[in-house]
């Protein structure tokens, strides 16, 4: 190898290091027991492997609940954008209208606000008809935060779709619903389904509107986060590394069309 | 398009209100003015601030760095990526705890430190006796955790640009720090000003990872927020702060639309 392959290398390997190394020593304090969490002085490596304070995060009273809430909530959230996202995002992509840039500008603009605008307010409107304290009213919040990355991920998606696949499938006498679900439909889908993970993910690990919107019914961030204060230092680690585990799998699945979403913003 | 506008214009319009209105339900600056009152408001105000501008460039010169090596790696290239854009899946709650692990009193620093004969035993870093330490504990977290999403988004703009212009650029004899200069850094602009945008109104929004590592005893401006909601009850002071970090959020915005002004044609 040249000498200045290896230095990139090294460099790049020292990042990476730097990415890995505190999620590890994340993991090996949920998983090795109290003793590694107490030793003194610390080792690189757990003093045992176990699953005691796993155990132990999951038999608090509210975990479970929260992990339901959470999903329940990440859910609706991604079906939500995606149903409203995805006819958007084909608009933006097939049809030209007045103020078209305008629009996509406006829906980067979104991205811009302060969630605690959003969520502050909402909290007493909420309260006044009724959904307070539900999953359904977090993510209708949640929904807002991840609408403009599903109308711009599912723009570009469509218009990497040949306009003359769709002209010709309805010259071969489809309507155009047919023709979109026949032939835009399946080549849009592993896209689509990119989409739909990443606004799970956005949800997943959204904190401030969770906690202000919920009180009983805590998501699992909220629940984390108002607990903080009263829970021992092993339970915070675990609940962190169970915060984490679902984003190392979500990342490398949408891996590639991070970029595209990206590409397209930018212009 | 109707469902945006309900979810983002109605609550802006009711934050201004009852940020703007008074015990009595009048028009009044009462809110903004117990706001800065507040005993912390100064402090959350200034670390507010120098977070952004601390952690904002640091992120931006470190993206810049790795995506230039990553253009340079060749093989390899996509499991380095992979590794990096791992934070961005990772919240801000879960990088806080992640920190709090490696800089808590019984952390993986101290054990550190202690080895190397630093210090003769655990140090709390992360107290309201120790400012600083606190701030670089959080600086540090946030250069970990959201420093992917730069990346993504200048790699992402780095994919745009032409290979012929570097060849070009070689056969001219241009070496790497001036075909840096001269080509990505111009043609990158669109995509610096777009992290740059999202990266400063999102370090105005810092939150989780401050209350995890430090509590109230760093004050920013949404913690405090948060606190006044949630803990005081007190919804027109909380939207004061909300006010507050959408006007600082607009003006960065507006800032950097204005020192970065991408011209139309290098839009194409």
């Amino acid at each position: 190898m040249k000498p200045r392959r290896v230095l990139y290398l090294s460099l790049a390997l020292l990042a990476s290091i730097w990415v890995l190394v505190p999620i590890y020593l994340l993991a090996i304090s949920a998983f090795g027991g109290p003793e590694t969490i107490n030793a003194w002085p610390k080792g690189l490596l757990p003093e045992r492997i176990s699953a005691e304070t796993i155990a132990f995060f999951f038999a608090v009273r509210g975990v479970w609940n929260a992990i339901r809430n959470s999903i329940i909530v990440a859910v609706l959230t991604m079906l939500m954008s995606i149903l409203l996202g995805a006819p958007a995002g084909y608009a933006l992509a097939r049809f030209v209208f007045p103020g078209k840039d305008g629009y996509r500008l406006l829906i980067l603009l979104t991205r811009a606000f302060p969630i605690a605008i959003l969520a502050l307010p909402l909290t007493v409107r909420f309260i006044q008809i009724g959904i307070y304290d539900t999953p359904f009213a977090v993510a209708l919040v949640h929904t807002a935060l991840a609408l403009p990355f599903a109308i711009l991920v599912s723009s570009s998606l469509f218009m990497g779709v040949p306009r003359e696949l769709e002209e010709a499938a309805w010259t071969l006498g489809c309507t155009r619903f047919q023709a979109f679900r026949k032939v835009v439909w399946p080549l849009a889908r592993p896209g689509i389904a990119a989409t739909m993970i990443f606004a799970f993910v956005i949800s997943w690990n959204e904190v401030f509107a969770a906690s202000v919107l919920t009180l009983r019914e805590r998501t699992l961030t909220a629940f984390l986060l108002t607990s903080l204060n009263e829970s021992p230092l092993h339970f915070r680690f675990a609940g962190g590394f169970f915060l984490i585990l679902p984003a190392l799998v979500f990342i490398f699945a949408v891996r590639r069309y991070l970029f595209s979403m990206w590409g397209i913003a930018n212009r | 398009m109707l469902f945006l506008a309900l979810l983002f214009l109605w609550p802006l319009a009711e934050a201004f209100i009852v940020a703007f209105s008074g015990p009595a339900g009048q028009w009044s600056l009462e809110n903004f003015r117990e706001m800065a009152d507040d005993l912390n408001f100064t402090d959350a105000v200034r670390n507010t601030l120098l977070l952004v501008v601390v952690v904002v460039p640091l992120q931006l010169a470190l993206a810049l760095g790795l995506g230039v090596l990553l253009g340079n790696l060749g093989r390899g290239r996509d499991a380095f990526l992979y590794i990096w854009t791992i934070p961005l899946g990772i919240s801000d709650l879960a990088a806080g705890i992640v920190w709090l692990a490696i800089l808590g009193e019984r952390g993986y620093i101290n054990s550190f430190l202690q080895a190397l004969g630093v210090i003769d035993g655990p140090v709390l870093w992360l107290s309201y006796e120790t400012p600083l330490a606190l701030f670089l504990a959080v600086v540090v977290a946030e250069v970990w955790r959201a420093t992917a999403i730069v990346l993504v988004i200048l790699v992402a703009g780095m994919q745009l640009i032409p290979k012929e212009y570097y060849e070009a650029a070689e056969v001219f004899g241009a070496g790497a720090w001036q075909r840096f200069r001269r080509i990505t850094l111009p043609l990158l602009k669109p995509s610096i000003q777009t992290a740059l945008i999202l990266r400063t109104i999102l370090a105005f929004e810092v939150f989780a990872v401050v209350v995890v590592l430090g509590g109230r005893d760093l004050p920013v401006l949404a913690g405090e927020a948060f606190a006044w909601q949630y803990d005081y009850q007190n919804a027109g002071i909380a939207s004061a702060y909300a006010v507050l970090i959408l006007t600082v959020s607009l003006a960065a915005t507006w800032l950097y639309l204005r020192l970065l002004r991408v011209r139309e044609e290098s839009l194409a």
